[in-house]
């Protein structure tokens, strides 16, 4: 007599007189035990992460064979026609013979790291032969060894390269890494809603702009601005945990009162756009290409008074990629002053490339003076670099900042 | 719907194939086992160990097992606002899809039984939305939404909303948007069980002399229940631990965030992958509990 009923489907009876029959025998339990060991095994490796020790060893180069390129990127960083082809990367595949997939893969710094890490670690091809990615970034990558070391043979170019941007205490001599753009970390404001502009941070605690403002997610970038109005020098290294919770506790503020309405990504462009935010920190280049999409200049930029953040994306080579020499030739190329001149007037972004300004005076004069590609000394005066950060407070700081903004 | 299938399964196999039949199912059922063993069992297990894991002192970005489960007492403490509101948007957001789909499944289900092709033209139009990537969908309702939009404008004219006031960040935003994205799969299983109501049995109860809303309660409600429960844990499980429509990129803020919001800034941004893993297993050992203690309530266990 069984205790329970047995349903009446004949084929599930005869699955649990089976399933009865098989009640743990020596062998059934050894089966267990093996298939259970197979998966902890499995778990070991999927958590191992890596490890510290040993650092991944370059891919073998196979450019000479493989005429393809992939190029990781964020978006609105390169120029782009009407019908979405990238001129300048056209030009560059005629004339290499490479095809080049260009990849708007990168939203955030955080998020791309997280996505490639595990691979970058097992010196496997992420899927990108070079990506573009913030100094900070760019520090942690060199330091872990996941990024390959460049052959300055291949980039003749790079002689082009604007003397402040050559040796970064991150990359002395630039040997893993070349930037790409530079740029500014602003104010944006509705040019229709608010007709008078904003010229400093604290105007965007005006009450009248409450639940209207947006920051970036870009950690440095928002609490740099917001430290800069508090009167920290961030370049320095004389502050630490004291000034930033200072500022944390204004950014906490504002985040739980509401006036600060998003926290995000490039994606903010969408707010500015349906105006749900009529004032935001945004990157300095964006702003011109929205305007440009638009047809018309509804967004103004300009740094607080009390200083913007400066920063700079670079090209790397990830440790997997066995395309190196090919990406060699794709940063060569975009080192030619005419070519940088062509992607800064669409770009809006400071070109790292000496020469591109008497470039640009042929392409489009109005933009020589333009001070978010061309930045004279009162402009880079008030424009800061973020200090780098231990990984102990990187950590901390990260933390504390994700925490706001997901309002625990 | 996948609750429900067994139900009608045909009960006409020989007896004398039931041995061989077995053999035979069994041998069906490896590649099944094997799948659950290597796509379930495996990062389950993977996920229970990196949430006991603690920082390494020296390698940054690094975890060792230590068997810290004191990662569970620091969630729990950090980010119980977070997890009880996950629960209560999802509880909110199946009520008001189960609300929203059981008169739009009874009508189809039951008063249009008599026009197959209407009740099919009205089932696709269910099912429809869905051809579209939900993302898509979402941010849709988000530039619907927007202060500057139709909903957001004609509220505030009829002084329904203060001029300060917002839609899209806040808390109704992403019940909305739950809701919204899981009517269909609110709607199909009440469908699918109303479609098979025996409507002898309302007429019986018509002249038994009960009024509609006895019928309803007495008659219909219990007969609906396997649509009811499995409909409802379609729409609370996925809805409790989403982190999209609660996502600032759609129709969250600051002060809506959800569970899966957390589990995503902690695994992608911030890194702190035991965090992250320790939420996840709270979040499953949650539903387990709930879906478990409410399927024994429900009185359906026959189903499951």
């Amino acid at each position: 007599m069984s205790p329970r009923e047995l349903p009446t489907d004949a084929g599930i009876r005869a699955l649990i007189a089976q399933a009865g029959a098989w009640r743990v025998g020596r062998r059934t339990v050894l089966q267990g035990a093996g298939v259970s060991a197979a998966a902890l095994a499995l778990a070991a490796c999927s958590t191992g992460g890596g490890g510290g020790a040993a650092k991944p060893s370059a891919a073998a180069d196979k450019s000479d064979s493989d005429k393809t390129l992939t190029w990781a990127n964020w978006s609105f960083y390169i120029d782009e026609d009407d019908e979405g082809n990238y001129p300048t990367l056209q030009a560059f595949q005629e004339e290499s013979g490479l095809t080049v997939t260009y990849d708007v893969a990168v939203d955030d710094n955080n998020t791309y790291y997280a996505k490639v890490k595990d691979q970058l670690a097992l010196g496997q091809d992420i899927g990108a032969d070079v990506v573009c990615l913030t100094d900070w970034m760019i520090s942690r990558l060199i330091g872990q060894g996941y990024v390959q070391k460049l052959d300055h043979a291949n980039i003749p170019n790079l002689s082009n390269l604007t003397p402040s941007l050559q040796n970064p205490d991150f990359d002395e001599g630039r040997e893993y890494s070349v930037p790409w753009q530079s740029g500014f970390a602003g104010l944006a404001w509705n040019k229709e809603k608010l007709p008078n502009g904003l010229t400093s941070v604290e105007e965007l605690w005006d009450p009248a702009l409450k639940g209207r403002v947006g920051v970036l997610s870009e950690m440095r970038d928002t609490m740099g601005l917001l430290m800069l109005a508090q009167g920290i020098d961030i370049s320095s290294s004389d502050w630490g945990d004291e000034e930033f919770a200072a500022a944390i506790e204004v950014f906490q503020q504002q985040v739980s009162s509401g006036q600060i309405r998003n926290i995000k990504g490039n994606s903010y462009a969408d707010d500015l756009k349906n105006e749900d935010t009529l004032a935001a920190i945004v990157w300095s280049g964006d702003i011109t290409t929205i305007n440009g999409e638009l047809g018309e200049e509804k967004f103004g930029f300009a740094l607080p008074d009390t200083g913007g953040t400066l920063w700079s994306d670079n090209f790397m080579v990830p440790i997997g990629s066995p395309r190196k020499t090919n990406a060699e030739k794709l940063i060569d190329f975009y080192y030619r002053p005419e070519i940088a001149a062509e992607v800064a007037a669409y770009v809006n972004y400071i070109t790292p490339v000496e020469g591109a300004k008497e470039a640009m005076a042929d392409i489009a004069p109005e933009l020589v003076e333009n001070q978010l590609i061309f930045p004279n000394e009162e402009t880079l005066a008030k424009a800061h670099i973020f200090r780098t950060l231990t990984n102990a407070e990187q950590t901390r700081y990260q933390a504390d900042f994700e925490s706001v903004g997901l309002g625990a | 719907m996948a609750l429900t299938a067994f139900a009608g399964s045909p009960a006409a196999t020989g007896s004398s194939g039931v041995r061989r039949g077995g053999r035979i199912a069994l041998l069906l059922l490896i590649p099944g086992i094997a799948y659950l063993l290597l796509f379930f069992l495996a990062p389950l297990i993977s996920l229970v160990m990196t949430s006991l894991q603690s920082p390494s002192e020296t390698v940054f970005g690094q975890y060792d097992f230590t068997f810290n489960w004191a990662n569970y007492l620091q969630v729990v403490g950090q980010y119980s606002e977070q997890i009880l509101r996950s629960f209560l948007y999802a509880v909110l957001a199946t009520v008001f899809a189960l609300l929203f789909s059981y008169p739009l499944a009874y009508f189809i289900g039951v008063t249009m039984r008599r026009w197959p092709l209407v009740q099919s033209l009205l089932l696709i139009l269910v099912v429809a939305p869905l051809f579209i990537s939900f993302l898509l969908r979402t941010l849709a309702w988000k530039q619907i939404l927007s202060d500057e939009g139709f909903v957001v404008t004609t509220l505030k004219a009829l002084s329904l909303l203060g001029p300060q006031d917002h839609i899209t960040g806040t808390g109704i935003a992403v019940v909305f948007g739950l809701t919204y994205n899981f009517i269909p799969f609110m709607c199909l299983p009440l469908y699918t069980t109303l479609e098979r109501l025996d409507l002898r049995v309302v007429e019986a109860s018509r002249d038994l002399y009960a009024t509609p809303f006895t019928t309803f309660r007495t008659v219909i409600l219990p007969l609906s229940m396997p649509g009811i429960v499995s409909g409802t844990l379609l729409t609370f499980i996925p809805a409790a631990g989403d982190y999209v429509n609660a996502s600032s990129q759609f129709l969250g803020g600051t002060s809506s965030t959800m569970i899966g919001n957390v589990i995503q800034s902690n695994f992608l941004v911030q890194l702190n992958y035991p965090a992250a893993a320790a939420l996840s297993i709270l979040l499953m050992a949650t539903i387990l509990v709930l879906v478990g203690f409410y399927v024994r309530r429900s009185g359906t266990e026959d189903l499951l």
